[in-house]
Parts: structure tokens; sequence; C-alpha cells
């Protein structure tokens, strides 16, 4: 069997072609049962999202699959293939699976580390589960990818830093408070860069939200939705001693915060740092001010600095990420190739003591006067004949289990042996260590 | 003899593979190392307790009467410190930076002679243990704070200056290294006074005399005056921070060389050689 995936992503097709090959999520039995009523499909699972489109199928002939595939991926949606064909890419095997992997620990996102798309495949997994178009090996197959993807989480940075600017800002506010439960943010002027900011910060745990703005109406709207305090802008710097964190983003053309009201300020606190982000082109906050002791001041370039410099570190631990993807297609190619060479070991087997068997007793039969002793030496001849004439093919069989000429050996065995066809179902699972939750 | 010695080396080998495994986790970023380095430390620590115990009984005193002994001891402390800080802060990374020094403190021990001092009658106080015990734990303390004072300068340097690299996304939060600060000086400052006063006790019933301007005591209250100044600017007029930071490690700077200055180049009550009568 052989795992093998035609598709199209960011990475190859624009967003026109995209949405247009896109399967609808509330609708995917139509597309599911057809794509495995395709000739040479065994299995299947497609993954939809915004940003690829993938067909995933196990199959016992790869090359035909694949042009299956395409043409079914075009024909389903009305297009041509040869119009689409260009945006098209399909890989099968160990390609395949890498593929996947690589898909599920967010690696061929177009944010590396963005935490959707798994959700998205489990979601799709779900689909095949449902409408029965997943089997023994998708299921494998795909519990795998859930579970390498999430090692890939736990070992590997690749997800743990901000990569929006809004989102930089609180990551940057946790490099300077312990705890963020306890802290206070004003935002001067109600911009929606602030907005957007202010709410990553109450979604992750503080509580405390003053609000000052020009209009004191507007000032008034925002803090109700976060539960806020609105002050008016011309007292606003009698509130700043109260607050941890201050986002400015004001359209005043001069400095509306200065180095000695700063200093004031944290006079005022006794010192405890204070985190101030000016959002405002031309700036709100004298750049002076990141001078004192104990505060740190942001505008838009550093905090697109932090962004800048985030992703530079997933890509790193992307290079991380790789590595163990690695280790875990070998691991899951060998399972792979196992659930076809072990049955045809195990018949190949059967067959030949069988045959021995049988010719036992009908010399046996025959030879009724044969001794005890002279019936034990014929049966442990038999047995040396059968040992030796399977060790030779049985042990290339394993060894070329890992390769692509294995699968022809495992053709060439059961063809000349006539060997039946194993029930896939009835293969023994061994244990991997995936003890991913099912979706 | 040869027991003790013994497990000073197991635990130095400890000692030595807990940091190569503290370093290698913040450099490569992986959590398991830090966790596995942190068992490595503790089994160390054990180890370290025993050989403590077993020099105690084979010398039959206070396991700080020589240069070895007092190194020894004060990585001891410092390991055990430290495995109490990473209960509340379960910081991998401060291990990276304590853990190299206490490695230090015992290599000097290597370096320093084994041989046990010779009895002297003015040891043989209950004052001794207590004295010493309790100034080294101070000194330990001290020593977590100074090191969480450089992590601090550097993490503040990041995130004043915008570098975004290697130790910005390693180092915990600003305010967590603060705490660290404060922490230890509410717990190390108490540590060193008792250690003093319970020093000017013994040296009433030894010498007759509470106090004598002796280099060590000189020192000693130096830097007694240093950390109260800390411990005084941090409660009222809001010292924190970086100056804290920076306090805190002049402070340990002081202390090391109060410590071993005394031993290598001045004289005093407080030299090891001076135990032994020479």
């Amino acid at each position: 069997m052989h795992i093998v995936v035609v598709g199209l992503s960011h990475h190859t097709a624009p967003v026109e072609v995209r949405e247009r090959l896109a399967f609808a999520p509330t609708a995917m039995e139509k597309p599911l049962h057809q794509m495995l009523a395709l000739p040479a499909v065994a299995e299947a699972l497609i993954v939809s999202t915004c940003n690829r489109v993938e067909l995933y199928a196990a199959t016992k002939e790869p090359e035909t699959a694949i042009v299956n595939l395409r043409r079914f991926l075009a024909s389903y949606h009305g297009a041509e293939l040869e119009e689409v064909a260009p945006h098209l890419y399909d890989h099968l095997g160990e390609v395949a699976i890498r593929h996947l992997f690589r898909v599920a620990s967010s690696l061929d996102s177009m944010i590396i580390g963005e935490p959707q798309i798994l959700g998205q495949i489990k979601t799709a997994y779900g689909y095949a589960v449902e409408f029965k178009t997943a089997g023994l090996i998708l299921n494998r197959f795909l519990h795998k990818a859930f579970s390498v993807a999430k090692r890939v989480r736990t070992e590997t940075g690749i997800a743990s830093s901000a990569v929006s600017v809004s989102f930089a800002a609180v990551e940057l506010a946790r490099k300077i408070f312990d705890r963020l439960d306890d802290k206070g943010v004003m935002i001067i002027g109600a911009g929606e860069m602030c907005e957007l900011a202010a709410r990553h910060f109450v979604s992750n745990g503080v509580t405390k939200v003053l609000v000052t703005n020009r209009t004191f109406e507007r000032a008034e709207k925002l803090a109700a939705e976060f539960n806020g305090r609105a002050v008016p802008f011309e007292r606003f710097t009698d509130h700043l001693a109260e607050v941890d964190i201050i986002m400015t983003s004001t359209g005043a053309p001069t400095f509306i915060l200065d180095h000695k009201q700063m200093e004031e300020v944290l006079r005022r606190r006794k010192n405890r740092p204070m985190f101030l982000i000016d959002i405002a082109v031309p700036r709100d906050v004298d750049p002076k001010v990141n001078d004192l002791d104990n505060v740190y001041l942001y505008d838009v370039d550093d905090l697109q600095g932090v962004v800048q410099a985030n992703l530079k570190e997933r890509q790193k631990e992307a290079h991380r990420a790789e590595g163990i993807i690695g280790e875990e297609i070998s691991q899951f190619h060998l399972w792979l190739s196992n659930l076809e060479v072990k049955p045809t070991i195990v018949a190949l087997r059967r067959r030949f003591e069988e045959t021995a068997a049988q010719e036992m007793a009908k010399t046996f039969g025959n030879h009724r006067d044969l001794s005890d002793a002279q019936r034990k030496g014929i049966e442990a001849m038999t047995n040396a004949i059968v040992n030796k004439l399977l060790h030779r093919p049985v042990a290339l069989l394993k060894r070329t289990q890992n390769e692509t000429s294995g699968e022809d050996y495992v053709d060439a065995v059961r063809a000349l042996f006539d060997l039946p066809a194993p029930a896939a179902d009835e293969t023994p699972i061994e244990p991997l260590d995936d003890q991913n939750e099912k979706p | 003899m040869i027991v003790d010695v013994l497990l000073f080396k197991a635990t130095l080998l400890a000692y030595f593979v807990a940091t190569l495994l503290y370093l290698a986790g913040v450099i490569s970023r992986r959590e398991n190392l830090g966790r596995f380095a942190k068992w490595v430390l503790a089994t160390g620590f054990a180890v370290h307790c025993a050989t403590l115990a077993a020099r105690w009984l084979a010398t039959g005193q206070t396991p700080v009467a020589s240069l070895y002994e007092a190194l020894s001891f004060f990585a001891w402390a410092l390991v055990g410190t430290y495995l109490l800080f990473d209960l509340r802060y379960r910081i991998a990374v401060l291990g990276a930076f304590v853990c190299p020094l206490a490695l230090v403190l015992m290599i000097g021990g290597t370096a320093a002679p084994k041989k046990v001092a010779a009895a002297n009658p003015v040891l043989d106080s209950w004052w001794f243990p207590v004295h010493v015990s309790l100034a080294f734990l101070g000194y330990a303390v001290f020593a977590v704070a100074a090191m969480a004072g450089v992590m601090y300068l550097l993490q503040e340097r990041r995130v004043k200056n915008k570098q975004f690299s290697g130790l910005f996304y390693r180092l915990p939060s600003l305010d967590t290294l603060d705490s660290i600060n404060y922490r230890c000086l509410t717990f190390g400052f108490p540590l060193m006074t008792m250690g003093i006063i319970s020093g000017a006790i013994w040296a009433n019933t030894a010498w007759g005399g509470y106090w004598r301007w002796d280099p060590k005591e000189t020192g000693a209250l130096v830097v007694w005056f240093l950390y109260a100044a800390l411990l005084h600017g941090r409660l009222t007029v809001g010292w924190r921070g970086r100056r804290a930071a920076i306090f805190a490690i002049i402070g340990f700077i002081c202390l090391l060389t109060t410590f071993l200055g005394v031993n290598l180049f001045l004289g005093g009550q407080h030299t090891f050689s001076s135990f032994t009568g020479q």
C-alpha cells in the first residue's frame, strides 16, 4: 500500500485558484464518496482550508491514483485540468508522508507555527471517519501526523513567540512583568490598533483598563467594551501612576508625554516598571523617556522588530522540527511496509509447511513399515529443507522492506507461490507511540 | 578520610554534569534537559550531604575548618539554596548561572589541601557550627541574588535596547528576576545578621571580646551595611530593578573578596591557618 497526495496550497496557487477548488466544509460526504469510488483509490481524505486543498489516498497503484485524483480535483469543481495543472502538486510514498507531517506541524503554513491547521486536519479526518472513507492506513497515518504535530509543538519553540504586532506587545509585557492579572492598562486615543492590543491584554488576564480620548464618548464606549473606566483627556496624566502599561495612538502632532512627566509618574509609583507602547505616527511619547530606569518604551517600528525576530526564531525552530519529522517518517514507513511484508512472509512459510506436511503424510501412508525413529528422521529432514529454502527469500523480504524494490519482491513472491492477498484488517497492528486523542 | 574524598569527587562530577546539562539546555532551549539537570544536581547534592557527614565523622569537628572544607560547604549551601528556590520559581536558566558558580567553588576546593586541620580548642564550641552555618547560608543566598542580578542586567539591556535574540527568549521576565533579588535579600540579610551576632557571642566566649576589628570582621560589616542600604532602599524609596541588581552583584563581589581575600592575603583570626595555630 502507498500513500499519495494531490493538492494545491498558498505556495503554488493564488487565492482565485484555491477558492475555485475548495470543498465546502459542510458538504464533505459527496466528494469523499466520489473520491473513494475512483479506480485505484482504497481510502480517501480531503483537507480543504483557505490556504490549501489536498486529497490524500491510500492506494495499491500510486501512479494511476495520482492521475485519477488530479482529474477528479479539477472535474469535481467544473474546471479544466490543463488550466489548474500548473498549480497542482502530487507526492507519493515517503514524500507524501513527510508532506502531511509538515502540514500538520504547521511547517508548511503561511505563518510557520500557526495553530489552526492542526484543528482543520482533525476536522477533515473526522469527516473521513464519519463517512467511512478512511481505513486502516489513513487512520494510522492521521493519528501519527497528530502525534508528530504534538511532538513538534512541545519539543520546539515553533509556536512560542508572537508574530503579530498586537500580540508582540503582550509578549513583551510578559518579559517585563511576571504576571498580567494584577496589572493595569491605559489606552490613550481609541484607535483600532490599540483596541486590538487591549483585547489581547484582557484575554491574557489584565483586568484594569482605563481609556482616554479627546472625544469623551468614544472613550466611554471603548471602556465599556473592556469593563474599564473612561478618564477625561485633559486629566489623563493624573491616572498614569495607576497603570503599568500605556498604549497611545492619538493624532496629536507633538509629544503628549515627555521625559519630565514620566519621571514624576515613576516617582509616584516608587519605580515600579512601566511599559509604554506608542503606536502613533507621529509619535506621542518623547523617545527620551526610554532612557529612564524601569521604563520601556516601544514604538511601531520596535514592535515590528520583535515580530521579525520572532519569525526568525520560528524559522530556526522549524529546522529542528524537520529533524523530528524525519525520525517519525522512518518509523511510520516501517509500519506501512511491514503491513505488506509480514503477512507475505507468514503466508509463504505456511505454503511451504503445508506442502511439506501433505507430502510427508502421503509418504508415511505409503510406507507403514517405517519405525518411529525413521519417521522422526524424515520429519526433521523435511523441516530442515523447508527452513533452508525459506531462509534466503525471507531474509531478502525483510532486508528490502524499507526500499522501493521491496514492493516488487513482495509482489513477485505472491505471484510465484500463488499466495492469497491478506485482508488488511486482519494484520495485527503493532503499537506505535501515538496516544493522540481522537478528534 | 578516603571515603569523604571519594564522595567529594563524586559530588564534583555530578555538579560538572549538571552544569553541562544546564548550559546545553539553555543553548538548545530544551526544557527536558533542564529538568534532567535538576535531578542530576539534586543527586549531587545528596552525595554532597553524605560527603560533609563523612568528613564530620572522620575529623570529629564541623567540616568548615580548612579552606577546602569551607569551599565545599559554601558550594553545598549554594546548591541547597538554589534547589529550594527552584521549588518556588522553577527557572532552569537560573541553574545555568548558579550551577557553574558551585562548580567553580568545588574546583577551588580540590585545589586546596585536604589535610584535616589540627584540633583547636577554640573550634570546640557549639557556637562554631552555628556561626559558620548561618554565615555560609547567607553567602549562598546572596550568591543566588547576584546571579539573578546578572540575569536581570542581561535581560534588562535586551528589553531596553530592543535586541531580540538568543538570551531574550530564554531569560525570565524582569519582574521575576527582581522578585528573586528581593526574596534573597529578605532571607540573606537576617541570616548574615545572625551570623555576625553568633560570631560575636562565640568570640566573647573564646577570646573574651565581642569585636576585635580583624579584617574579616571589618569586611563583613562593610558588606552588611551594603545589604542594609539596599534593603532600606527597596523598602522605602523604591529601589529596584537595575539598581538593586547592581547592588546585589557588588555586594557579592565584596563578600567573596572578604571571604577569600582575608584567607589568602590578609591575616586575622578568621584565616584557616590561624585555626591550626601556625
